[in-house]
């Protein structure tokens, strides 16, 4: 694999092809936990260690799959991962479990990994697969901290509140209170207030590219 | 490569490869569901033993709490189990589990009572209260739950037993006034609870 493939997918992942904005999947558990930028970090995290490892596994069998029976298999290896995801994090780290457990549940739900495995893995040798998992991974928990930050900051004031338990004392430092005193706009806070931010910033994205495309056509113009 | 087409196509390969993948899965889980089994139930028991814990003041009790458990019957009719804290072998508190109703469904609490019947603390364990709002139950957030320490059914008086605006000594939250209604009514019950079944809480023959 080249490089420029490689820089190719984490484009796709990151802005082009991102599984919120550009794609519109897993709108279920995106909706449900971004009531604050620490809650979308932690599903954001779980969700890309689990696509990464079914996009490896899915590309991993590509070839022996038959098309027919290739969605059930799917469904069963991603529910096995993340249900051995789960076990071994309540056995074995389960001070991470006691924060990210509720999250893991909720992976099984993400029509984004089903929707990789069977659009870009079933496809694609194991390390491309794997890349492509990373990026969509980071993609979305990038979109997941934006849509956490903006519900949290207009409906509390604060970003970030409670990331020491996701990450560790250290981290607490990442707790800001922006709008000391400020009583909130809870809205923000409510399932209403989730499908406002997500429809808002998808606007925003689709005007910013609508615009910067207009400009570059300009420049074309203008050149040629 | 046209090989592995043919065999994909045939039936048999498919229903195959399916029920292969399904047993592998099954295998897996009932692999790892063993393995983890033991470890999972020793968290869960470390859980609970630190969730009681945070009820009590430090080093109040030096027993495994775990170990001395009695059962009576709750204010729902089942059976309630009821933590025994001691020092030195004589019951200075016990723990039990209330729950009350507040504006999204049930809210659940542990409360440690001494044996003169007044709270030892009080911690929210899962609500489903507004985030903002009703969650200043959390003493992750506020420390309006640590005022219940020290209080009993006569301190404050019965009818004192509520949040401020009907009447009683507690506050309630701006825009949120169910929440802590509910929790107080809990508490009181808790104590009500313990009231009745001291003599079986406290005494060693039970």
């Amino acid at each position: 694999m080249d490089r420029a493939r490689c820089a190719n997918l984490v484009r796709d992942g990151l802005w082009d092809k991102n599984v919120v904005f550009s794609q519109l999947l897993a709108m279920c558990p995106t909706l449900a936990v971004t009531t604050s930028a620490t809650n979308g970090l932690g599903m954001g995290l779980s969700t890309t260690a689990v696509l990464v490892l079914s996009n490896v596994l899915v590309s991993m069998i590509r070839k022996l799959v038959s098309p027919e029976v290739r969605i059930p298999i799917y469904v069963v290896l991603i529910a096995t991962l993340v249900t051995l995801v789960d076990l071994s994090l309540n056995a074995w780290l389960h001070e991470l479990y006691k924060v990210l457990g509720l999250f893991i549940a909720l992976i099984v739900v993400n029509c984004a990994i089903l929707g990789r495995a069977e659009s870009f893995a079933s496809q694609n040798t194991v390390a491309e697969s794997a890349i492509d998992g990373l990026a969509m991974g980071l993609g979305f928990t990038a979109s997941l901290v934006i849509i956490g930050g903006v519900r949290e900051l207009v409906g509390g004031g604060t970003l970030f509140s409670g990331a020491h338990l996701l990450l560790g004392e250290p981290f607490r430092a990442l707790e800001m209170t922006i709008l000391p005193g400020y009583r909130g706009f809870l809205i923000a806070i409510l399932p209403a207030g989730g499908f406002l931010v997500v429809g808002l910033l998808l606007a925003a994205k689709t005007q910013w590219e609508r615009s910067r495309a207009e400009r570059a056509a300009r420049v074309d113009a203008v050149t040629a | 490569m046209s090989a592995l087409d043919a065999i994909r196509a045939r039936l048999l390969w498919q229903a195959g490869s399916l029920a292969v993948v399904a047993a592998v899965a099954t295998a897996a889980l009932l692999g790892a569901s063993h393995a983890t089994q033991a470890d999972i139930e020793a968290a869960a028991a470390r859980d609970l033993a630190e969730s009681l814990a945070q009820v009590l003041p430090t080093g109040f009790a030096n027993n495994d709490l775990l170990k001395d458990v009695v059962t009576v019957p709750g204010a729902d009719g089942k059976p309630l189990t009821v933590w025994r804290a001691r020092k030195d072998g004589k019951i200075v508190g016990v723990i039990y589990r209330v729950s009350g109703t507040g504006y999204a469904g049930a809210i659940r609490l542990v409360m440690a009572v001494d044996p003169d019947g007044r709270v030892l603390g009080v911690r929210v364990v899962e609500h489903h209260e507004t985030p903002g709002l009703g969650d200043k139950i959390e003493r992750s957030r506020t420390d309006w739950i640590e005022g219940f320490n020290g209080h009993s059914l006569g301190d404050p008086g019965v009818d004192r037993w509520a949040v401020k605006k009907d009447g009683g000594i507690y506050d309630q939250f701006t825009g949120a006034t169910i929440t802590p209604r509910g929790v107080v009514k809990a508490v009181r019950s808790g104590l009500e609870l313990f009231a009745h079944e001291r003599g079986h809480l406290i005494s060693d023959e039970g």
